[in-house]
């Protein structure tokens, strides 16, 4: 492995002291001159058609500037199959639909007067779970497509599948077989800052909006849309985005409550801002997406698996977002996740009356992971063997193609397997009884970015000033994630400069190039990789400059250091004829002759050398702009097929658990977390990655769930919503990184934001059968779950 | 109906024109523009409002304006040594990786502020007790353990 300055060594982020210091600006905190509040009045009903709204009320009230409904503004199509509306016309499909907006000087008004819209509906029978949703006669959520057509069921019309093998000779092949069905809740992001934007017009129509989005030039392409329904095609929006109070997914698509910002400021001609409050955020923000699997695996009777097949059932709620393509990585674990020659995978999207759904954290993978993990520990118990020689026995390797066609170049498996066996003791601890217990999971992820949309890629801008300072354009997302820490440390690394001399500019559709999205843990690789080809081109243009500059300025540097230095001899060494671009050399913002004497006089520093060619006659600076587009390809996810990163993370958590057969409670003792990263690009940085996703993997196994009954949200608060707080990770967790040295990733590295909680319910889960006996199939698993089933196996 | 009040705002007096509904966030947010205090969920559930008061760390979204009239009143504006320059804790958070998306962070330094203040060298569990009320959802809050921890082992070493 090559020896890095930077790369791998303890630092501290850029935005930090910001931060620690209250200065950091959320979309809370930003205000512009003149600016409006919007406020949203939402469906009172589940199902209901829409008779009559009356606003007039509202408009009376001092300080209104602008009441809106769907009938007096132009219609706004949004979501994945444009089956939503930015204002709901005709019928809501659930309580978060949006029927009416105002705005007003402040946000206390902006509160009354919605309250002063009344509105009159017809209501529905409701639909609230799939499995209703896909009976026959039932209530239709959407009667027709985004296209006008006539739809005659409630399947959300997605195809995810896959077959590969020979199902029925895989089934023959198997001795034991183990089958499951297992689920998992809807559960909430909860960042710490709740979702907003602010909205605002110039003359000419064009449209700026400071957005928490995680996707700020799809963004772009969507607003523009909506510009265009509004009767102003051609006009352009600027995505600005601020400082995010995290985003774990719920950035990734556009939402109605930003085309309503829109709406509001186009209106009244004055910058509009709606930030959601907490209940709000509960409440009408897309959660993760609940999901019920049926899996079958079988193995031989060496324990070799012989067949996998997998049924998943969505409810997809009133609309579609991006949490309808969850499938598209479901897939990957279920086809790829140890080796299975025949495989057979179908996903089901269904439409019902209940909150819809989005991006989180791991997109489909913690879900999918949860059953598949549960049933492999399930089935080794079938054939007698020990779950981690199970898993070693079918474990992936580097090199291989798996059915889906993932391509694995690195696979770090084994050894993360090993190491958490070796750290929990697990011969020794396994099997004991007593209510306590070990278990371990696995997990398969994208590492490489991800192509779930026609371009993977990510643009960078580098440009450099008279002063040395490499200033960067780049279109990726800083969320809390640490993506501005590693893009630091990369063009520090890369081109050859101080990380303080690295100055990373806000995320703005305006100066930065395009990028896909900061999804799918691609941020980091795709920063990184582009980072590293701007700082070449940007080198060999800076060594090219120095075959001219570096004798003449170091000439002059000697003068200088020979009247500082009046008994200095200099080496014998022709400056001259050494300097060739390809024997410089520049690290910590000099230029040097790699083979060259290391005088102090003998090396040029950047910034002098911009300033040398900037001020020359006919001069020039330096900076250069890259598309890096990883080498993947966007799966035909009907067939299941393609290679969907350029490489994969690998990783095996590992848990100790207690569990009070009284009570029901269950106290984790330790849990240990193995991770394939390719390498460590910030060890700080990635730990806190890793320790962070785990305690939301905490949440997720234990006791995180957003209640819907008949399509309510019933715990649209932290009261009620438990996320783990620092009583609840009182317990070590031990993280070792494997480092496997990947040649797509930068400097080796592997994406690496979304593993670290894909594997942790399935890993508790294992260990509290372990500890007593009783295997929870449907998250979270809860004391009075744990109490059921064991009062039931008795 | 709003009412004149007076208090002391990291070290300076503040006068400020005070609603009977407003809480203490709303008129350091508003008038007083320290948006450094932030505003998670309203309800005293997060504590990413904390600040202190007369020594103590309070949700500043459930204490009445009103109520701060005399009081001694520090937010995270008023922790910087000087201009420029962070406190050890703050710094503390940096060094030891305790900050992601920092939302919840100028309550945490609070939290822990109010906490070093009384109690120079806390146990873990005390540290634990401290933070109790404050969420983050980026750290799994085991980077934030140990920059409090490393917070009191360099203010023992400053005393």
């Amino acid at each position: 492995m090559t020896d890095f300055i930077h790369i791998g060594k303890k630092a501290s982020r850029p935005d930090a002291p910001d931060k620690a210091a209250g200065k950091a600006h959320y979309i809370h905190d930003l205000e512009r001159p003149g600016m409006l509040y919007g406020k949203i009045k939402f469906s009172d009903h589940p199902h209901a058609r829409i008779k009559h709204i009356d606003t007039s009320k509202a408009e009376r009230l001092t300080g209104v500037r602008a009441v809106i409904t769907a009938a007096s503004t132009p219609e706004i199509r949004f979501g994945f199959l444009r089956d939503n509306l930015a204002l709901k016309k005709d019928k809501v499909r659930h309580y978060r639909d949006e029927v009416a907006a105002v705005a007003a000087i402040d946000p206390e008004i902006a509160e009354e007067a919605v309250e002063l819209i009344k509105v009159e509906y017809e209501p529905l029978s409701g639909v609230f779970s799939p499995l209703e949703a896909m009976e026959e006669g039932c209530p239709l959520i959407h009667e027709t497509d985004a296209q006008g057509r006539t739809r005659t069921d409630n399947l959300v019309p997605l195809k995810f599948h896959h077959q590969s093998g020979d199902l029925e000779a895989g089934k023959q092949a198997a001795k034991y077989i183990a089958e499951g069905e297992y689920s998992t809740p809807m559960v909430q992001q909860c960042c710490l800052g709740t979702a907003g934007c602010i909205a605002e017009f110039d003359m000419s129509s064009n449209l700026t909006i400071w957005a928490k989005t995680q996707i700020p030039f799809l963004a772009q392409r969507d607003f523009n849309r909506a510009l265009s329904d509004m009767g102003l095609p051609g006009k352009n929006t600027r995505v600005i985005v601020p400082t995010l109070g995290g985003a774990f997914g719920s950035g990734l698509d556009t939402h109605a409550y930003e085309y309503i910002a829109i709406l509001l400021a186009f209106e009244t001609g004055r910058p509009v801002k709606i930030v959601y409050t907490r209940t709000e955020e509960f409440a009408n923000l897309s959660p993760r997406q609940s999901s019920i699997t049926k899996i079958i695996q079988g193995c031989d009777q060496n324990g070799k698996l012989t067949f996998r097949e997998v049924e998943v059932l969505q409810d997809n709620g009133a609309y579609t977002s991006w949490g309808a393509t969850y499938p598209s990585v479901m897939m990957m674990p279920a086809t790829s996740l140890y080796r299975v020659p025949h495989v057979y995978f179908n996903a089901r999207l269904v439409y019902t009356n209940n909150t819809y759904c989005q991006a989180m954290r791991g997109y489909g993978n913690p879900e999918h992971t949860w059953a598949l993990e549960s049933n492999m520990d399930e089935l080794a118990e079938e054939a007698e063997i020990d779950p981690f020689d199970f898993r070693m026995l079918n474990r992936n390797h580097p090199n291989e193609t798996t059915p889906m066609g993932l391509k694995v170049s690195t696979c770090g498996l084994k050894e993360c397997l090993e190491t958490v066996a070796r750290k929990l003791d697990w011969k020794k601890k396994r099997k004991k009884g007593k209510r306590s217990g070990v278990g371990m999971a696995s997990l398969i992820h994208v590492g490489g970015g991800g192509r779930i949309y026609r371009s993977d890629a990510s643009g960078l801008i580098l440009k450099l000033d008279d002063f040395g300072n490499a200033n960067v354009f780049h279109g990726g997302v800083e969320m809390g994630q640490g993506l501005h820490s590693v893009l630091t440390l990369a063009v520090a690394e890369a081109l050859g400069v101080k990380p303080e001399r690295v100055i990373i500019n806000p995320t703005d559709t305006g100066t930065c190039p395009w990028d896909v999205g900061t999804h799918a843990s691609r941020g980091a690789f795709m920063a990184c990789n582009a980072a590293i080809l701007a700082a070449n081109k940007l080198r060999t243009k800076i060594f090219e400059l120095a075959e001219e500059f570096f004798p003449r300025e170091t000439e002059q540097n000697l003068k200088k250091f020979l009247e500082q230095n009046p008994g200095y001899k200099p080496p014998k060494f022709d400056v001259k004829k050494a300097s060739r671009r390809d024997r410089f050399e520049l690290r910590d913002g000099f230029i040097f002759i790699k083979e060259g004497p290391r005088e102090p006089w003998l090396q040029l520093e950047l910034g002098r050398l911009l300033r040398a060619v900037h001020f020359r006659n006919q001069g020039q600076m330096l900076s250069t702009e890259v598309f890096y587009d990883p080498p993947n390809e966007l799966p035909d996810f009907e067939k299941g097929l393609g290679n969907i990163s350029a490489t994969y993370a690998y990783g095996t958590q590992g848990a100790e658990v207690e569990v009070d057969t009284e009570t029901g409670e269950v106290k984790i003792l330790r849990m240990v977390a193995a991770h394939d990263v390719g390498k460590v690009l910030n060890p700080m940085a990635l730990k806190g990655q890793i320790y962070g996703a785990l305690a939301q993997g905490v949440g997720y196994a234990l006791y995180e769930e957003l209640r819907s009954q008949q399509g309510k949200i019933m715990n649209p608060n932290f009261r009620d919503y438990k996320i783990p707080r620092v009583q609840e990770m009182n317990f070590p967790v031990d993280l070792e990184f494997i480092e496997t040295d990947d040649s797509y990733g930068p400097f080796g590295a592997k994406g690496v934001a979304e593993p670290g909680l894909v594997p942790t319910a399935p890993a508790i889960a294992n260990a509290i059968y372990d500890a007593v006996g009783v295997r929870i199939r449907d998250l979270p698993i809860t004391p009075e779950k744990i109490l059921a089933a064991l009062k039931n196996r008795k | 109906m709003s009412k004149e009040i007076s208090f002391i705002l990291n070290g300076s007096e503040v006068r400020v024109a005070v609603e009977g509904h407003q809480r203490l966030i709303d008129i350091l947010r508003g008038p007083l523009g320290q948006t450094g205090t932030k505003e998670g969920c309203g309800e005293g559930e997060c504590g990413s409002c904390t600040v202190i008061i007369d020594g103590r760390a309070v949700n500043s979204c459930l204490f009445p304006a009103l109520e701060a009239e005399g009081k001694t009143v520090i937010t995270i504006e008023g922790l910087q040594e000087t201009k420029n320059e962070l406190s050890v804790i703050q710094k503390s958070f940096i060094e030891e990786g305790a900050i992601q998306c920092g939302f919840c962070t100028p309550g945490m330094i609070m939290s822990a502020k109010a906490l070093l203040d009384s109690s120079p060298a806390p146990s873990e569990e005390e540290i634990r007790d401290a933070l109790q009320g404050n969420l983050c959802r980026c750290t799994g809050y085991v980077q934030i353990i140990e920059a409090v921890k490393e917070a009191a082992r360099k203010l023992k070493g400053k005393r």
